[in-house]
Formats: structure tokens, sequence, C-alpha cells
């Protein structure tokens, strides 16, 4: 169970927790009527101290399909941080209103502050270049509802591999099960940090391999997950620019690839991916959107252990121990 | 040169040389009203060169803290002029506000009043990560406040 935690991390969950999550986060996507009500007379407080729209209307969805009710602000200048109040204090008041929060912060560690000053569950929205750790749970439900398993799989990660924290993520997530290996496709200048590759691949034994074009190994890969060249990551615009079209997946890269590929992307893009990919039955990244809510809503109701969800985690959970 | 016999305190140890004085300055041994001496590059067969601090006062130290600023260092502990316990030190799993997070995008950079609080992540190479945004910092004297 977990009720009454929060989420500050990925790594807050256990296999078996995440299994169980997503098991329940799929029974709701298949009888949603069930869980209209679960939620009724609970209040979730949506804190966006920096703006998010995807997210915090994510939050919003999930809470309003499970029967509760949400309260909160979208820009920090509508919160009394404005004022000068420190964000322990503003936690402590918004936890006597809320049953749960979830907080954007732009400062990293926010998460895990705020969580030390709140009397009801914390679920991280994402604190700076930090933790997102709902967008990681988005791609893990999303790799096993298409893929239908979350080990034994070759997966790309392509673009910004230096600064996504999404992809940091979810290679830390995915290296916890068994037998999953890496293609990492980036320019020289946005590799992988090497405590990903030190720390996190070689301790757990995971293969890996590094190249610069999409087209080298797209063929190989049964997941390809996009990230967008962020403009505000560089120091002048004259790297940005050279870069930025690096990495753009189209209709004719996609006529190199497995029938059976999955394409995904934490949105926004921009455009590394061409919209003539977005009617290839292979691009996931819309759906994903939407298995971001079912899982926001199953882990809004673990939270507040209304769920009733009582079954047991299948097998996949006990193979993927490894840690 | 000589330093006299302690009858009861401590000898603080193979201090690498030319930190003795930052670990005296952090035991505020300049304010007490007994007798202390800190003695620098002294040799040593181990380390070429050591400071040695002497207590003459059986004093509360945080070896955590200690630990944190040089595992290598050992404190003796004399009682009646005879060492009676040797104290060896090991980098702490945790230390609080022994160093502060200078990552500008750390919550503890804005929130005044917040503990800084590092978790050891590699003995090996002494690493220690902030528990707020997980920004590496190396154990000893180069971080210590």
């Amino acid at each position: 169970m977990l009720k009454g935690r929060h989420l500050i991390e990925p790594g807050d969950l256990s296999i078996e927790e995440l299994e169980r999550l997503f098991d329940l986060a799929c029974d709701i996507m298949a009888k949603p009527e069930t869980y209209s009500e679960v939620c009724r007379g609970r209040i979730l407080a949506t804190l966006f101290f920096e703006p998010s729209t995807r997210t915090r209307l994510s939050f919003e969805a999930a809470m309003l399909r499970l029967g509760g009710s949400t309260l909160g602000f979208a820009e920090p200048g509508a919160s009394s941080t404005s004022k000068g109040e420190s964000l322990s204090d503003t936690i402590r008041t918004v936890s006597s209103y809320a049953d749960v929060i979830a907080m954007r912060n732009p400062k990293e560690g926010a998460a895990l502050l705020a969580s030390q000053s709140s009397s009801v569950p914390v679920i991280n929205a994402g604190d700076g270049g930090h933790h997102h750790p709902t967008q990681t749970l988005t791609d893990l439900l999303t790799i096993r509802s298409i893929k239908g398993k979350t080990t034994g799989l070759t997966i790309g990660l392509c673009g910004d591999l230096k600064f996504g924290r999404t992809v940091h993520s979810l290679a830390k997530a995915m290296s916890r099960y068994p037998r999953n290996r890496f293609v990492l496709i980036s320019p020289p200048e946005l590799e992988i940090p090497d405590y990903i590759i030190s720390r996190v691949f070689k301790p757990a034994g995971v293969q890996y391999t590094q190249v610069r074009r999409i087209e080298e190994a797209i063929g190989d890969l049964d997941i390809l997950y996009m990230t967008r060249v962020q403009k505000e990551r560089f120091f002048n615009e004259q790297d940005y620019v050279r870069l930025k079209d690096s990495y753009i997946l189209d209709a004719e890269k996609m006529r190199l690839a497995r029938n059976d590929l999955c394409v995904l992307h934490p949105l926004p893009r921009v455009n590394e991916i061409a919209t003539e990919v977005d009617s290839d039955p292979r691009a996931a990244y819309f759906k994903q959107v939407k298995y971001g809510m079912f899982v926001r809503m199953a882990l809004i109701a673990e939270l507040l252990g209304v769920s009733g969800w009582k079954v047991a985690a299948p097998s996949v959970a006990k193979e993927g121990k490894k840690k | 040169m000589n330093v006299q016999k302690i009858k009861d305190g401590l000898v603080i140890d193979h201090i690498r040389a030319g930190t003795g004085l930052h670990i005296f300055n952090w035991l505020k041994l300049d304010k007490v009203p007994f007798s202390v001496a800190l003695i620098m590059n002294v040799p040593s067969g181990q380390m070429g060169k050591k400071d040695i601090i002497k207590i003459d006062n059986l004093i509360d130290i945080d070896y955590s803290v200690l630990g944190f600023i040089d595992p290598n260092i050992t404190v003796n502990v004399v009682e009646d002029e005879h060492v009676t316990r040797k104290i060896t030190l090991t980098l702490p799993e945790r230390v609080e506000n022994v160093i502060k997070c200078r990552n500008p995008r750390c919550i503890t950079s804005s929130e005044t009043g917040t503990a800084h609080v590092f978790h050891l992540v590699d003995r090996k190479r002494a690493e220690y990560a902030c528990a707020y945004c997980d920004e590496l910092y190396r154990a000893g004297i180069g971080e210590f406040l």
C-alpha cells in the first residue's frame, strides 16, 4: 500500500509497487466507471511555482475523473511565496486544506523539502532539472502497455541526453529491469552524463552503445525515446542552431525501423519529430499523454488509500527485482 | 621541539600537514582556558609530514565531523598520562550543517533555515551528495566551512 507516502523520485517505489500501480492504472483504463467516485470529497492541491500546462492539467484531469476536486495555482505570482513566505510554511498551510499535493517548483530538492513539512502526501510534479517521477511512471506504463513487457528491450534514447531529466530517469528506471539494453543517440556536446554510465549502467550490468545518427541504430530498436534539444541549455545561439535539426525523426528514417518499433516523446515537441510521423501506427507519443493521466489516477488513488485494489503483482514484477 | 606531556586529554594525530590549523579553529581551541598545542610539519614515517594537536582536557568532539574532514586522523585519549584508548575515524554516512551546498538551483540556497544534509554515496571516492539536489562533493577540508 502506498497510502500516506510521498513520491519524490522514481526510486521511491519498488519494482513490486510499480507493477501494482501499473496494474491498477490498466484496471482504471478498462473500467473507468468503477473508479469515478473513489475520491469523492477529497481535494488535490496543484501548486505550480513554474508554469506547466500539460502536467498540471493531467493531474487535475486525473483527480476530477476520480470524483475529487482540485485547487491551487499555476504560477508563482499567485502564491504567497511571492510575498516572501517560505516554501515550508506554504506547504504546512496547504496541507491543512488538501488531502494530497502535486507540486512543481524550479528549485532542485523542493519536493523533498515540501514532503518534510506536509501532513498529506506530496507528489513531485518536477523540481527543476532534478526529478519528474510521474513522467517516468508515464513512460514505463506506456512501454509496458504497448510492448507487453518492461524487460529484454532495446531502447534508443535520442537528442539531448545531457540535460534531459526524463531521459536520465527513464535510463535509471529501465536499468532496474533485467536484460534491457540502450542505444544512446546524441551529438558529442549532448552525450549522457558519465554518472549514468558509471553509477547506473555499469553496476547493473546494462549493455549500451553510443552512436551519432538515428539511421545507425533505428533498425535495432524496440523503443525510440525522442527528446527536444532545448534552446535554453545552450550558452550561444550558434551552437543551438547547429545542433537543433541534427536529430529529426521523419518518415524516411521510420522506413528503416522495425514494424513493432514504439516511438515515445515526453512532449512538447518542437520539430524533432516531423508531423508526418504522427499518423504512423508506431508513433505512441500522444497515447503516452493518456497513459500519463491514468497512471496519475492510479497514483492519487493509491496515495489516498481509496483504490480498493487488492490484486497481487503479476510474475513480471518478480522477474525485475534487480536494483 | 618539546611539548610537555598531557595528564588527561586528547592527542589528535596523523592530521594531513597544513590542515591542522583548520581543525584547531573548528574546535575553537583558541578560546579555551586550558593548555593546547598545534604542532605543524612534524616528520612522519607514513605521511612524510603531519600536524598534531594536543589538548590538555577531555573535551567532547564530534568524531563524525572530524572523520569527514580527514578519516585518516587518529585520536589518542590520554588519562593519567597514559593512552587509554585510540579512536580511528571513518567517513560518516551523513553530515548535517558541516558543509553547505553551493548549487544555486538547490532549494537550500533560497529556503533559509534548511539544514544542509549530505549522504555518503561513494566511500572509495569519499563522495557525498546533497540530500536535496544530489550535487556531489568530496569530503575533506576543501569543502569544510
